[in-house]
């Protein structure tokens, strides 16, 4: 397996979608080639920063304008 | 954990942080008349929405209409909220198509996102250093916010849409293909493109050795 080939399936095989025997074969290549492990990980950590990156808290501003909107609509439900 | 019935190799590869367990409870109050059940929902979930509707409109005022909007819709369409799918994804799928809307309004040249594009072959990146075990613990929370809401901005929409959809809101492969009326191979294309585009962005902050 080439390092283009590791490229074109990375998505999939950070997904878990690959089958067992690409994935083996994927591992098996990543085993010799330190260029391809740094892509894979910084890859898989690229996701993880984004997954797990809290948002930011809602401005006071719009949250009031949000909460003054549902009200207007949520009184209005007759609850 | 709630989890939707999904081919378990489409589903995302970390575990949900963002669904809790009473979302069910929740919602079929809320469906009852439950107001207050409502609002928690808009409580939990409001962060969430603007970061979304932020991020694919790149524009605050579009951003704060996009995610109102969103949450009264969620409101009025409740009743039909059939629980087939996480209600967050279903608001999601709300805000997404409320944020769509004000980006195609304010930008009409943009194309459109099932449009074919070319994406060419996929190319072994050249930047390849190591970042060390825990790189975002080398900057402040506000300032890794930063660095990730600036580096989101500057993928192509095309590209934003599908990473924020699969990677940030862990939807399924097939969730985010359904919403944006894409594909399956569409949204794997895109994502990949979208996942290398932002490791070679976060590279310039999280390779060894930078100050931070």
């Amino acid at each position: 397996m080439k390092c283009k080939s590791i490229v074109i399936e990375l998505a999939d095989y950070l997904d878990g979608a690959l089958d067992s025997s690409l994935r083996a074969s994927i591992e098996q290549h990543l085993e010799k080639c330190s260029d391809c492990r740094l892509v894979v990980d910084t890859t898989k950590k690229t996701i993880q920063i984004f997954c797990n990156s809290e948002p930011a808290p809602l401005p006071a501003d719009i949250r009031q304008r949000l909460h003054d909107a549902l009200e207007k609509r949520l009184g209005g439900a007759g609850t | 954990m709630h989890t939707p019935k999904l081919n378990p190799a489409h589903t995302h590869p970390l575990p949900s942080r963002i669904v809790k367990d009473d979302e069910s409870t929740l919602v079929a109050a809320a469906q009852a008349g439950d107001v207050r059940a409502f609002e928690t929902l808009v409580n939990r979930y409001e962060r969430r929405i603007f970061r979304l509707t932020h991020n694919i409109t790149q524009n605050r005022e579009d951003a704060e209409d996009a995610m109102q909007e969103a949450f009264l819709k969620a409101f009025e369409h409740l009743g039909g909220f059939q629980g087939t799918s996480r209600f967050y994804t279903w608001l999601v799928r709300i805000a997404v198509n409320q944020a769509l809307m004000k980006l195609r309004k304010r930008r009409p040249g943009i194309v459109s996102l099932d449009e074919e594009i070319e994406t060419g072959e996929a190319t072994v990146p050249r930047d390849v250093e190591d970042w060390g075990p825990s790189p975002e613990q080398r900057y402040q929370q506000s300032e890794l916010a930063d660095i990730l809401a600036h580096v989101v901005g500057d993928l192509d929409p095309l590209f934003r849409v599908v990473f924020q959809l699969r990677d940030i809101e862990e939807l399924s492969t097939e969730e985010t293909a359904e919403v944006l009326g894409l594909s399956v191979p569409a949204v794997k294309s895109r994502l990949l493109r979208a996942r290398l585009r932002l490791r070679e962005s976060l590279n310039r902050y999280f390779r060894r050795g930078e100050p931070s």
